[in-house]
């Protein structure tokens, strides 16, 4: 059995035939995690249970049970994401030793499809940053090239997932989150349509824009994944109850005669000259496999990133609010020695529990919601986001999907714009648009630049995913990408 | 009133929180029952733990339209919930999920009578909201119980139409009759299940800007609301004359001493930072629904008292008092079919039941007496079985003992006397007794008449039928 090549579904025949055991499977992606996470640090924490829940499996099997469509399946679940019983921090010092008694419904459902759980992943602090190295835990690095970031905020999931220490990896995208680290380690990654993925569970940044997704080695897998987390679900009242296809069954690499939209706005205008090189690589390749490429506009894109902080910040000043010292969490322990005021007591605990990136976001956001600011920050944030929604909507009616760059770059130095705000918001200029209009959107891996690899954004409209996911498929099995895939990062 | 208000008059406006009666919360499963133990009634959801999310408990939509309707509020097809964010240990997510812009409902008014005029409020909205959990301070710490985090409220907001303490309190009384009416609502006080805060101020008579405005909170009765106003108003225009300033504040009621005292100084207009929470989808209400809710709305209270003075034939303020508490009100209505006398019914209800109920702090629900016992006993005298006074004995043992008229008429032997024969012989022997007194009579003294009923009554032991031993005196001191 090749662990490091084979995919979900050959895992899990493989299983069901006895060809493997899922305790052989946990035991050697543990070794990997053991071996190679330290120069990563792509973990926040592995988890005890992992071998006896294997056991667990294995004994369902031999006693001819039937098990899900996932089983044996090792995934690594961002720290966003509640577990039962194993620790969940989003990265931050606030929430050091939580423990939930809850499973995400996203976990839950990975479990219930007899997926397991491998551990926590990595990410920047509250999923808030581009870079993974706002993190308690300290920075995660790239396994391409260790002394560049793995992108973020779900950097640890693309880290991981690049060097193969688990099978598939969830990960968060409020603003590019799993989109542009799949782009920076080469993996393949799924933001689903606003309401597809329950967000119960999932520990709060930004609401309205907030969605987990898979990141895998490749399309099918992410579609067997989103079969499973897809879905309403009656702890979320933000669920659509739109139908689940069988993503991966309907899997069709045919994009011969469909139209693939690009931004005017965008690809004009790209900055670095490997990206812009790479994008057009990929749009002659769709022309190739026949389809045709058609100009759109979207005007208000170019609004995107200061919209996108403005709502994202607003949000999460309310979201972070109950990170207070009280109920659970980090607590001052000033308050063990001194009698602290209430006000103290709170200044202490957040200004201790918080890094410098949530506290300047939760500072933004409360100064954008404040009475007197509101109407020319957030709320025009709101109304502009709307029309930005609408301009996807209507340019949909010219394509059946957009394609586009992921980053502005391929991945940057560690440290290089961790002090710079402004810089590290700029690079969330090709993603923010798809939160912000709630539509489903993925990087899959296509060519590489200067030794590293890059991404290709597709978007596509409101619960298209099959959309999605099938020009994902026919991209992935053309010849720039297939190279790609041949190459292996320097951890692995 | 005992305010001297020199020139100056009262503006106040109320908003009472009702507590909506339903099983979970309203954005949960939790229970809401309110003899749980401490913390008994949580979850991940309600204590706001990462990653929860609340979802809609649509029986509160269905009891906010409800309430609404019976305050001739218009209901909006679409209303938001609304993040109102301020930081308080018993507020488990640092904002509380509320309606702001958009109320479920608006525009409605209320009609009552207070100190015999017909008084109309109007109601600026009300909307749904969540309760926060309860503190209990210590010298040295908190404890908190989140037991009521989570719990449906639906917040009334008056308009500032009200003048007097008086009318604040048949305000009060009004809608907590509204929301018993419709069984949205338990509508206890004490228990904090309708909760009224009172926003006052005072300004000179005719000036059209309002004064600053003092908020009384924790005003558990009828009785405090009212007493914690007047005072409050009188301090108020105290200050004025003193050429004091009226600082903005929350101020508390002290029963004990009749006085409102500062609870809490607001400085600066606190900011809440509302927004639409973006957790929840907006509440869409559709007429089907709304026609739907009306075919369940039992009669309210003012058609109700309405009824009670054309069709049973009691005063406007018999009725009001009855009405004011829909218990009372139905106790009435039962009591008044089946003894067939509604004024009889209303009499005994109004001095001796309510009587009995205040003396003991009692609700009516808990009397151990029926509506069909009392009406019993009201038949007996409408009979002339039992005299009037007798009934009172006999109305005190049933109330206190849950015991039948009949029972207790048994066990003690009473009996009106109304026996023609039996009685004309009681009279026979009083006025064989007495002859100086019938001498006076027939002379012209006719004060002396009362002896001879006395002397009657004292015979029977009080069981003799008043106006029998009336009509049986005259007819034989004639004789």
């Amino acid at each position: 059995m090749d662990f490091l090549q084979s995919d979900f579904v050959t895992l899990t025949q493989a299983l069901k035939n006895k060809e493997v055991s899922a305790v052989e499977t946990a035991q050697f992606f543990l070794r990997r995690v053991e071996s190679l996470d330290q120069q990563l640090n792509s973990f926040t924490h592995v988890n005890k249970e992992l071998l006896t829940q294997a056991e667990e499996l294995d004994q369902k099997i031999s006693r001819k049970e039937a098990v899900g469509p996932l089983a044996g399946v090792i995934f690594g679940i961002k720290d966003m994401l509640c577990t039962k019983g194993m620790p969940t921090t989003a990265g931050s010092k606030m929430l050091q030793n939580f423990v939930p008694p809850y499973d995400a419904t996203l976990v839950a459902r990975l479990k219930k499809a007899d997926a397991l759980i491998i551990g926590k992943m990595n990410q920047d602090e509250f999923a808030m940053g581009s870079s993974s190295e706002t993190s308690t835990y300290g920075p995660v690095k790239n396994p391409w090239d260790t002394t560049r970031v793995p992108g973020g905020s779900s950097g640890g999931s693309a880290a991981a997932q690049a060097s193969r220490l688990a099978m598939g990896t969830i990960g968060t995208d409020t603003g590019g989150s799993i989109r542009q680290p799949a782009s920076f380690c080469g993996v393949v990654g799924v933001k689903p349509t606003y309401g597809r993925v329950s967000r119960y569970g999932i520990i709060a940044y930004a609401s309205s824009l907030d969605q987990a997704g898979p990141l895998t080695s490749n399309v099918k897998d992410a579609a067997l994944t989103l079969e499973i987390i897809c879905g309403q679900d009656k702890y979320d009242s933000t669920t659509s109850d739109h139908v689940v296809e069988s993503f991966s069954q309907n899997l069709n690499a045919d994009i011969k005669g469909k139209k693939i939209g690009v931004i005017k706005e965008f690809i004009h205008d790209i900055p670095d000259a490997s990206i812009a090189k790479n994008f057009n690589v990929a749009v002659e390749t769709a022309k190739d496999l026949g389809a045709e490429i058609v100009e759109v506009s979207i005007p208000l894109t170019q609004y995107a990133v200061p919209m996108y902080y403005l709502i994202s910040a607003s949000e999460a000043s309310s979201n972070l609010a109950r990170y207070d010292g009280v109920k659970y969490g980090y607590r001052t322990p000033k308050d063990q020695s001194a009698q602290l005021s209430l006000d103290e007591f709170y200044c202490f605990s957040r200004g201790e529990g918080f890094g410098a990136e949530v506290k300047r976001r939760i500072m933004l956001g409360t100064y954008a919601l404040s009475s007197g600011y509101s109407d020319a920050f957030y709320l025009k944030a709101c109304k502009v986001r709307r029309l930005l929604r609408q301009q996807f909507i209507d340019a949909f009616k010219k394509c059946d999907i957009i394609m586009g760059p992921v980053t502005t770059t391929p991945a940057f130095k560690l440290n290089d714009k961790v002090d710079n705000p402004l810089k590290m918001y700029l690079n969330d200029i090709f993603t923010t648009s798809t939160n912000l209009a709630g539509l489903p959107g993925m990087s899959v891996p296509f060519g590489m630049a200067q030794q590293l690899p890059i991404g290709i954004q597709l978007t596509a409209p409101h619960f298209h995913e099959q959309v999605l996911l099938n020009f994902a498929y026919a991209l992935e099995n053309t010849q720039p990408a297939l190279e790609t895939r041949k190459l292996r990062p320097h951890v692995y | 009133m005992s305010t001297n208000l020199q020139g100056y008059e009262a503006v106040i406006g109320i908003e009472v929180h009702v507590q909506l009666k339903t099983l979970s919360k309203i954005f949960c499963s939790d229970s809401t029952d309110s003899t749980a133990g401490d913390n008994e009634n949580i979850s991940p959801i309600s204590l706001g733990m990462p990653g929860s999310l609340p979802t809609l408990n649509s029986k509160v939509v269905d009891l906010a339209i409800k309430a609404g309707l019976g305050l001739n509020c218009q209901i909006r097809t679409k209303s938001f919930f609304a993040r109102k964010n301020y930081f308080y240990p018993d507020l488990p997510k640092g904002y509380q999920i509320s309606q702001y812009e958009d109320p479920i409902c608006e525009k409605g008014f209320v009609e009552f009578f207070a100190d015999g005029m017909e008084k109309k409020v109007s109601i600026e909205r009300a909307h749904l909201e969540e309760d926060a959990g309860k503190s209990t301070h210590y010298p040295e710490h908190t404890l908190l119980n989140y037991n009521r985090a989570g719990v449906p409220l639906l917040e009334i907001v008056s308009g500032p139409d009200m003048r007097s303490a008086r009318e604040a309190a048949e305000y009060c009384k009004t809608i907590r009759a509204i929301v018993q009416y419709l069984d949205v609502c338990d509508g206890n006080l004490e228990e904090g299940s309708l909760r009224c805060d009172c926003n006052v101020s005072v300004k000179k008579i005719g000036e059209p800007k309002l004064g600053v405005k003092v908020e009384i909170k924790n005003l558990n009765s009828f009785r405090f609301i009212e007493k914690a106003i007047d005072f409050e108003i009188e301090r108020q225009v105290d200050q004025c004359l003193s050429g004091q300033k009226i600082i903005q504040e929350t101020r508390l009621y002290d029963p004990d001493k009749n006085r409102t005292f500062t609870m809490r100084v607001k400085e600066d207009a606190e900011d809440y930072r509302y927004f639409i929470d973006p957790d929840l989808l907006p509440i869409i209400v559709s007429d089907e629904k709304i026609q739907m809710i009306k075919k369940t709305m039992t009669e309210l209270p003012r058609p109700r008292a309405h009824r009670f003075v054309q069709q049973m034939g009691l005063t406007q303020d018999e009725a009001d008092i009855l009405i004011s508490d829909k218990a009372i009100a139905d106790f009435f209505e039962r009591t008044s079919e089946l003894s067939k006398n509604s004024k009889l019914s209303a009499n005994w209800i109004l001095r001796d039941v309510l009587g009995y109920i205040n003396d003991h702090h009692l609700r009516i629900e808990q009397i151990k007496m029926s509506a069909q016992s009392l009406a019993e006993l009201l038949i007996l005298i409408d009979q002339k079985i039992v005299s009037g006074k007798i009934a009172k004995s006999i109305f005190n043992d049933m109330i206190a003992t849950g015991e039948s008229a009949q029972q207790i008429i048994d066990k003690k032997g009473y009996k009106q006397v109304s026996d023609t024969g039996e009685l004309e012989k009681v009279i026979q022997d009083v006025l064989a007794a007495s002859a100086s007194q019938v001498a006076e009579y027939h002379a012209g003294k006719e004060k002396v008449f009362g002896f001879f009923v006395g002397a009657v009554m004292k015979a029977t032991k009080g069981q003799a039928d008043p106006d029998k031993v009336n009509e049986l005196l005259k007819k034989m001191l004639k004789s």
